[in-house]
């Protein structure tokens, strides 16, 4: 018996609705862009591990828009197993597939005086190999249907290896390629892949960090630059926008130079 | 959209790779609703019953689309999987001696009357468009012009077959698994796929038909004529500029048709010939239809139509009598092609109701009235002349039906959305009925109130026998049935 599709409002010609998935939405940009989709007027799956926080940002969405808006889905995203049949289960449910977006990220800085292997491999799992489980099943979908949009949030660091932290650096800088690997072999079916690459957002993972955080943002400012980008179909963009030209030196800087920084 | 085959997909464990390679965005046919699905096109009855399996073991949900020519949720099924029966498209058998005709259902009304024309026969029903399937005409249990003397063309089929998503085939025609025949045929494709479909087809002696037009000057003179001269003709339909306000509420034109009788049109054989009954594909022979919609989307606005049905009804005014092909005076809808391009990117609605001919008058001015007041006039009006039938869904009633055409643009979707609610509020109350590949926003509540709560309870009684998993779902029936 196939399971009873949750009670969504249902889509008509005067009552459109866009069908959204977020990957990683309990907490950080995750849940502001499920806030701010849903009043927008998208219909959204929710993907998160932590049970209680995923339930109640869907009560907050449901509640603040007065009907259905947001359905949850506890999941870890390093349970690659679990994709395909969650995959199918939330198009059903949601009727379509318009816009994901691709939100789990973790970051475990390295203890200078141990080794990080676990931390690293976790962040790759989830930053890097999570974005491969989500992201081929659904860019075959998208290509197949000649419509969609993807959008990944990856970050400034992944643009140049550091002192601090390579594990994170290597697992952004690989979704950063993903992304654009992807872009390249779907822009032609119709399909936009966004990279987003926010600087310094106040987020859980920005508590955890180490090191100076200079000119950090609000989520709310970091949201409403990804929305805006999602709606003129950007292949790329830097949150707030003048990362792009730091990162622009940054990235030009001769290694010569780069591995005498502390940077 | 290409066919892989399921048993496949269930064998070889391919089933996520090559279900996500089959996901297709699919519309409706007036680009106002979209919903991707996993589509499959079945070639045999076999091919349908393994699509069943692999829903069952998917948990997905399956629905039949045929032309997809239907104006609401009809044919979709947002991400489960939609059977394309554009395959199935074979004419099985063809009697030119009887007049009866065998065929899958993925048949098109245009593949049909073109097999059949030359000799002499004409589909007893057809729909306003030519690019519809039988599959999915049975299904909608369409109506044509003639709904008032030959009913709808469920009452020309003679037998089907169909696939149960039990597995099971079944054999129906009004004598053997009566209680089936006569919901299937109506019930939107949700208790089986139709796999073969019988039909008695009408002779012919011309391949033209006598038409007579003349102008109504206002609704109520309009509707009298329909009622009053119905009985003297094979056909009849009216246009009606629903732009005109005041005195002129409802102003419109009739055409009434009928067959030539045997010696009637000394050209017959000449007449009969396809290259005779071909809609010509570009005007003053020079320009092409095709991009026609085009030129056309300028006027697709208040402004516009309201001069478009002006000088439409003026050109209108004068009685004259005529003769036609069959294919010219059917097909309107296929004049100009991909015409509901031209209502621009949130695409069109159409809002039909069927109204008893005490009630009609009445209900309609007062929609018409409401419209105006709400400055959404629809930009098309056709009326028809309609009796009741069997079958189980059905739409029509002892009356007229008037169909009525808006444009949905970002900025009228609340207006006439709370509109729309208004109207099903006029047509209920006056003992009127909808048409559920039509109407786009029919609740569930509007539903039970004309076809009644016994209807229902029957209809998904029999739903339960034939589907208990209920793999078979549209968003149509979701949207008002689930």
């Amino acid at each position: 018996m196939p399971p009873q599709r949750p009670l969504l409002p249902f889509a008509t010609p005067l009552q459109p609705r866009l069908c959204g998935l977020i990957i990683g939405a309990s907490s950080g940009m995750g849940a502001v862009l499920a806030h701010l989709l849903a009043r927008e007027g998208y219909t959204l799956a929710l993907i998160a591990r932590r049970a209680d926080l995923l339930n109640t940002l869907c009560d907050e969405i449901n509640q603040t828009n007065g009907q259905t808006r947001a359905l949850p889905y506890v999941h870890d995203v390093s349970n690659y197993d679990e994709v395909p049949d969650l995959l199918r289960r939330i198009v059903s449910d949601l009727g379509g597939l318009d816009t994901v977006i691709f939100a789990a990220g973790v970051n475990y800085p390295p203890d200078p005086a141990k080794d990080n292997f676990d931390g690293d491999r976790q962040m790759l799992e989830v930053n890097l190999i999570g974005a491969f489980a989500w992201l081929n099943p659904i860019a075959a979908m998208f290509q197949s249907a000649k419509r969609g949009q993807i959008v990944g949030i990856s970050s400034v660091a992944g643009d140049r290896g550091r002192v601090g932290n390579p594990g994170y650096n290597t697992s952004k800088a690989g979704l950063t390629i993903y992304l654009e690997a992807l872009r390249n072999r779907l822009t032609r079916h119709g399909v936009n892949v966004l990279t987003v690459k926010p600087g310094f957002v106040k987020t859980e993972m920005l508590k955890a960090a180490v090191g100076p955080m200079p000119f950090a943002i609000p989520v709310e400012k970091a949201t409403a630059d990804i929305y805006k980008a999602m709606r003129a179909r950007k292949q790329q963009i830097y949150t707030p926008w003048f990362w792009r030209w730091i990162m622009f030196i940054i990235r030009n800087i001769p290694s010569v130079i780069f591995r005498r920084m502390n940077f | 959209m290409v066919y892989r085959q399921p048993s496949m997909v269930i064998e070889l464990n391919l089933m996520d790779i090559t279900l996500n390679n089959t996901f297709t965005s699919l519309e409706n046919f007036g680009h106002s609703l979209r919903a991707p699905a996993y589509v499959f096109k079945p070639t045999s009855a076999e091919e349908i019953s393994e699509a069943f399996q692999l829903a069952k073991k998917t948990g997905l949900t399956v629905t039949a689309r045929g032309a997809g020519r239907s104006y609401n949720d009809a044919s979709l099924n947002g991400g489960g999987i939609v059977l394309e029966m554009s395959a199935m498209n074979k004419i099985i058998n063809w009697d030119p001696a009887t007049g009866q005709v065998r065929a899958e259902p993925g048949v098109t009304i245009q593949q049909l009357w073109q097999s059949i024309e030359p000799e002499g026969w004409w589909p007893p029903v057809v729909s306003g468009t030519m690019f519809t399937t039988l599959g999915g005409c049975l299904s909608a249990n369409v109506h044509g012009k003639n709904n008032f003397k030959v009913g709808t063309i469920g009452e020309h089929v003679l037998e089907f077959t169909a696939i149960l998503p039990t597995g099971a085939e079944v054999t129906c025609s009004p004598k053997k698994n009566a209680d089936l025949f006569y919901a299937m045929i109506s019930g939107l494709g949700m208790l089986g796929v139709f796999t073969s479909i019988t039909l008695q087809m009408k002779r012919i002696y011309s391949g033209l038909l006598e038409v007579d037009a003349r102008p109504s000057h206002n609704l109520h003179e309009h509707l009298t004529d329909l009622l009053d001269n119905a009985p003297n003709y094979d056909y009849i339909v009216g246009w009606l500029d629903t732009t005109a306000g005041g005195k002129s509420l409802g102003r419109g034109q009739i055409h009434a048709a009928r067959y030539l009788n045997e010696n009637e049109d000394p050209n017959a054989k000449n007449t009969l010939l396809l290259k005779n009954q071909s809609l010509p594909s570009r005007i003053f022979g020079v320009f092409p239809k095709s991009i026609l919609h085009y030129f056309m989307s300028p006027f697709v606005n208040n402004l516009g139509t309201w001069g478009v049905n002006t000088g439409k009804y003026i050109a209108s005014l004068p009685r004259y009598t005529f003769r036609e092909s069959h294919a010219a005076f059917h097909f309107l809808l296929d004049y100009i092609p991909n015409w509901e391009l031209s209502f621009g990117r949130g695409g069109l609605i159409e809002y039909q109701s069927f109204v008893p001919k005490e009630t009609a008058e009445a209900a309609w001015m007062e929609m018409l009235r409401l419209s105006h007041k709400r400055g959404l006039p629809p930009y098309l009006g056709v009326t028809k002349r309609h009796r009741p039938d069997k079958f189980l869904l059905t739409h029509a009633v002892d009356g007229f039906s008037l169909a009525i055409d808006f444009k949905v643009t970002n900025s009228n979707r609340k207006k006439l959305s709370a509109m729309l609610q208004e109207f099903d509020k006029i047509v209920l109350d006056a003992g009127g009925r909808f048409y559920f590949v039509k109407n786009s926003e029919t609740s569930p509540e509007s539903a039970t109130r004309f076809l009644g709560e016994e209807t229902i309870a029957k209809f998904k009684k029999l739903k339960k026998r034939c589907d208990p998993n209920g793999i078979l779902e549209s968003d149509l029936y979701r949207r008002v049935f689930g």
